[in-house]
C-alpha cells in the first residue's frame, strides 16, 4: 500500500540501503542505436510502474543463481529424456510423433533392447524431474520478478533481441509443463496434438534455454560466488539482510523486513520438490512406493489378482468385441511364402518362455510383471523368415494410433521379447491384451501391442 | 577493423557474441514453428485450442496471473497477523509471541502446489479420457487432496504448539537469553555471516 517513498520516476538506480556492501560504482548506463528512441521510452514511464515496491529482502542475484544452477542441472536431463524418447519410438518408421520435424531431432540410431529398463528410467527421469522441478522453475520466476516491471524495458536492440528470447524462455517451459502435467493425467482439455505441441514447444524452449545459458553463466558464477552457501545457511531469519544493490535491480531498494531467512527460502522450494518428488516416485517405482503417488493415475490399485495390474487403454475404449478374442481367434503371421494361421491351441504348443519384465509409458508410469508366451523369434521363424529387417505387428484395435507398430530387427530377435498369452501364471484379461500381446524389453509402453491379430515379418 | 567492431558493438548494445546468440535462438524457434507450420499454431474453429493462445498464456501465466494471485494472498495474510498484534493487545506478551505467519504460509503453499500440478483429478476434468485410459474413475482425488491439506495444516498447528511450548519454557528458565522479539523464530543465531 505504501509507496516506496520516493518520488515517482525518481527512483535511483543504486541506492545504498542497508549497507556495507554498495561499494561498486555503479554501471554507466549507456543506450544503444538510436538512442533517440531508447531515452524517450526511459523518460516516460508508464503511470504507476514507480509506485511498484518490491517488498521481499531475498530477491537478489545469490538466490535467482541458486536457482539458476538447480534448473541447470536438471531441465539438460529433462530435455535429452525427452529427445531420446522420440528417437525410442521410431522415427525410422514413420511412427514418432510429430512426424515430420525436420532438424529438430537426436541423430536417429536404433532403440537398443538392454537395459530392459532403459525406457523405464528414461521417461521416468523425464516426467519425474519434469514434475519435481516445478517448485524450483515457480521460484525462480518469483525470483526475477522485478525485470519484467524495469523501466526502460530496453536501452537497445540487443535488449530488445534478448527479451523476446525471454519471451521464448518463460513461455516455452511453462507450455512444457502445463501440456505434460494435463497429459500425464489424461486431460486433453487444450485440444491440440500433445506430442506435437509439447515437441514443437520443447524445441523453442530449447533454443531459448541454451541461449540463455551462454549470456547468464558468467553472472551466475560471479553471483554464486558472492556468498558462500554455508554462510547462508548458519543465517538465521534475524540476521538477514539483502544483498548488495545490483544492477538488473533484483535487489528491492526499500524492502520490508525479512519473514524468512534464506536458508528457509531454500527450504520452502527444496521442500515443496521433495513433496512432488514423494507423490511422483512410485509410479515409476511401483511396488510398495505406489501407492504414494496419491494424487497420480498410476499409483492407484487394482486389486491382487495376477491381472491387476494399470491398464493403458481399456478393451472397451479400443472398441474390442470380446466375441472375436474367443475360439475364432486366430494369429495371421505374414512374410514367409505362404501366410501362417494359427489358432490358440497350437500356440500353447509351442515352445514358452517365461520373463520378468517392466513395461514403461510415455507418461513416467511402469509396472514389471512376470509374462510368459512364445519368442516373437520362433515366430518369425515359424512365418518362414528367421531373420527379419523388422516387423509390423497389428492389433484387433480397428482404430487408434497404437493400433499397430513397427518391430526393430533386435527388437524381434531378443530372446525376452515375446508374444506374451498369460500374465503372473494366468492368462490375459481383455484389458491387458488377450489373447495375446507383444512384449518387449524397452519398448516404449504403446508399442507393446495388445490383442495381437498379425504379425507380419518384413526383409528390411 | 576493431574501432569498427566497438562501434557495432556500442550500436547494438552488446558485444557480437550476444547478438549470435540471440539471432541463432529466435532462428531456431522460427524454424520450430515454420516446421510445424504456422497454420497448425491456430485451431479455426475453436480458438482457445490453440497452440499459438496456450503458449501466450504461459508466457504471462506466472508473472501476470499466478503471481498476482499469490502476492496478493500473501498481502492478506500478513495483514491479518499484523493487525492483532499492533493494536489492542489481543496477546498478552507479544515479545514472546512466535509469528503465525510462516506456519500458514507453508501448508497452504504446498496445498496450493499440489492442487496447481493435480488440478484435473481433483476437479474430475477429462473424466472420459481418463477413464478411457486407466478403467477407473478420477473420485478419490478430490478427498485426498482435502486430507494431505488437513495434514500440512495439522503438522504446521502442531509444529506452531510445539515451538510456543519450547520457547515459553525457554523464556521462563532464563530470562537472560529471552531474544527480542524478531528473532524468536531462530533460538540460536549467534553466528552472523555478513
Amino acid at each position: 500500500m505504501t509507496p516506496s517513498g520516493l518520488p515517482p520516476g525518481e527512483t535511483p538506480p543504486e541506492q545504498p540501503l542497508l549497507s556495507t556492501a554498495a561499494t561498486t560504482a555503479p554501471p554507466v548506463r549507456r543506450y544503444g542505436f538510436p538512442a533517440v528512441l531508447w531515452r524517450a521510452l526511459d523518460n516516460h514511464p508508464p503511470p504507476g510502474l514507480s509506485r511498484i515496491r518490491w517488498r521481499s529482502p531475498l530477491r537478489g542475484p545469490w538466490l535467482t543463481s541458486v536457482f539458476g544452477a538447480t534448473l541447470l542441472v536438471v531441465l539438460p536431463i529433462v530435455i535429452v529424456t525427452g529427445l531420446l524418447s522420440y528417437i525410442a519410438y521410431g522415427p525410422r518408421f514413420g511412427q514418432a510423433i510429430p512426424f515430420d520435424v525436420g532438424w529438430l531431432k537426436l541423430p536417429t540410431f536404433d532403440w537398443p533392447t538392454r537395459p530392459s529398463w532403459l525406457y523405464r528410467l528414461n521417461q521416468g527421469l523425464h516426467v519425474g524431474l519434469g514434475l519435481v522441478v516445478i517448485p524450483v522453475v515457480l521460484a525462480k520466476l518469483w525470483s526475477v520478478i522485478p525485470r519484467l516491471f524495469a523501466w526502460p524495458p530496453a536501452r537497445s536492440v540487443a535488449q530488445v533481441l534478448e527479451r523476446v528470447t525471454l519471451l521464448m524462455l518463460v513461455g516455452g517451459i511453462l507450455f512444457e509443463i502445463v501440456t505434460g502435467v494435463l497429459n500425464i493425467q489424461y486431460d486433453y482439455i487444450f485440444g491440440f496434438s500433445f506430442y506435437t505441441a509439447h515437441y514443437f514447444g520443447a524445441w523453442v524452449f530449447i533454443a531459448a534455454f541454451v541461449c540463455h545459458v551462454c549470456l547468464k553463466l558468467p553472472k551466475m558464477v560471479r553471483s554464486l560466488r558472492s556468498r558462500s552457501m554455508r554462510s547462508v545457511l548458519a543465517t538465521s531469519r534475524a540476521d538477514t539482510v539483502p544483498e548488495p544493490p545490483d544492477a538488473d535491480g533484483l535487489v528491492a531498494a526499500n524492502p520490508d523486513p525479512p519473514t524468512l531467512s534464506r536458508r528457509g527460502a531454500l527450504a520452502v522450494v527444496g521442500g515443496g520438490a521433495l513433496l512432488v518428488a514423494a507423490l511422483t516416485a512410485g509410479q515409476t517405482l511401483g511396488g510398495f512406493t505406489r501407492p504414494a503417488a496419491l494424487l497420480l493415475p498410476r499409483g492407484r490399485s487394482y486389486g491382487k489378482g495376477p491381472n491387476d495390474f494399470q491398464i493403458n487403454r481399456t478393451a472397451v475404449a479400443a472398441g474390442i468385441d470380446p466375441a472375436v478374442t474367443g475360439g475364432g481367434w486366430r494369429l495371421q503371421l505374414l512374410g514367409g511364402s505362404v501366410p501362417v494361421l494359427l489358432d490358440r491351441a497350437v500356440l500353447e504348443g509351442m515352445p514358452h518362455r517365461t520373463v520378468e519384465l517392466p513395461i514403461a509409458c510415455v507418461e513416467g508410469w511402469s509396472t514389471t510383471q512376470t509374462w510368459t508366451g512364445i519368442r516373437l523369434a520362433d515366430l518369425a521363424a515359424a512365418a518362414g523368415r528367421s531373420h527379419p529387417g523388422s516387423a509390423i505387428v497389428s492389433s484387433l484395435e480397428r482404430f487408434g494410433a497404437f493400433n499397430h507398430a513397427v518391430l526393430q530387427a533386435d527388437q524381434i530377435l531378443d530372446p525376452d521379447s515375446l508374444l506374451a498369452l498369460q500374465v503372473n501364471g494366468v492368462d490375459l484379461s481383455l484389458d491387458h491384451g488377450y489373447p495375446a500381446r507383444i512384449i518387449v524389453p524397452a519398448l516404449p509402453g504403446v508399442h507393446n501391442t495388445k490383442w495381437v491379430s498379425a504379425i507380419e515379418f518384413r526383409e528390411t | 577493423m576493431r574501432a569498427l567492431a566497438q562501434l557495432a558493438a556500442r550500436l547494438y548494445g552488446e558485444r557480437l557474441f550476444h547478438l549470435i546468440v540471440v539471432l541463432a535462438a529466435v532462428a531456431v524457434g522460427a524454424y520450430a514453428i515454420s516446421v510445424l507450420g504456422l497454420r497448425n499454431l491456430f485451431n479455426p474453429t475453436v480458438w482457445w485450442q490453440s497452440i499459438a493462445v496456450w503458449f501466450a498464456v504461459a508466457v504471462i501465466g506466472h508473472d501476470l496471473i499466478l503471481f498476482p494471485l499469490y502476492a496478493l494472498g500473501d498481502r492478506l495474510l500478513r495483514r491479518s497477523r499484523d493487525a492483532p498484534t499492533d493494536g489492542n493487545g489481543a496477546s498478552q506478551h507479544p515479545s514472546r509471541r512466535i509469528p503465525l505467519t510462516n506456519y500458514l504460509r507453508m501448508p497452504t503453499l504446498a496445498a496450493g502446489l499440489l492442487l496447481l500440478i493435480f488440478l484435473p483429478g481433483i476437479i474430475e476434468q477429462g473424466a472420459p479420457t481418463y477413464q478411457a485410459a486407466t478403467g477407473q474413475t478420477q473420485a478419490p482425488y478430490l478427498s485426498r487432496w482435502l486430507l494431505l491439506t488437513a495434514a500440512f495444516y495439522f503438522a504446521s498447528a502442531l509444529c506452531y504448539a510445539v515451538r510456543t511450548l519450547l520457547g515459553q519454557r525457554r523464556s521462563g528458565d532464563t530470562t537472560a537469553t529471552a531474544p527480542p522479539a524478531r528473532s524468536q523464530m531462530s533460538p540460536r543465531h549467534s553466528d552472523r555471516s555478513r
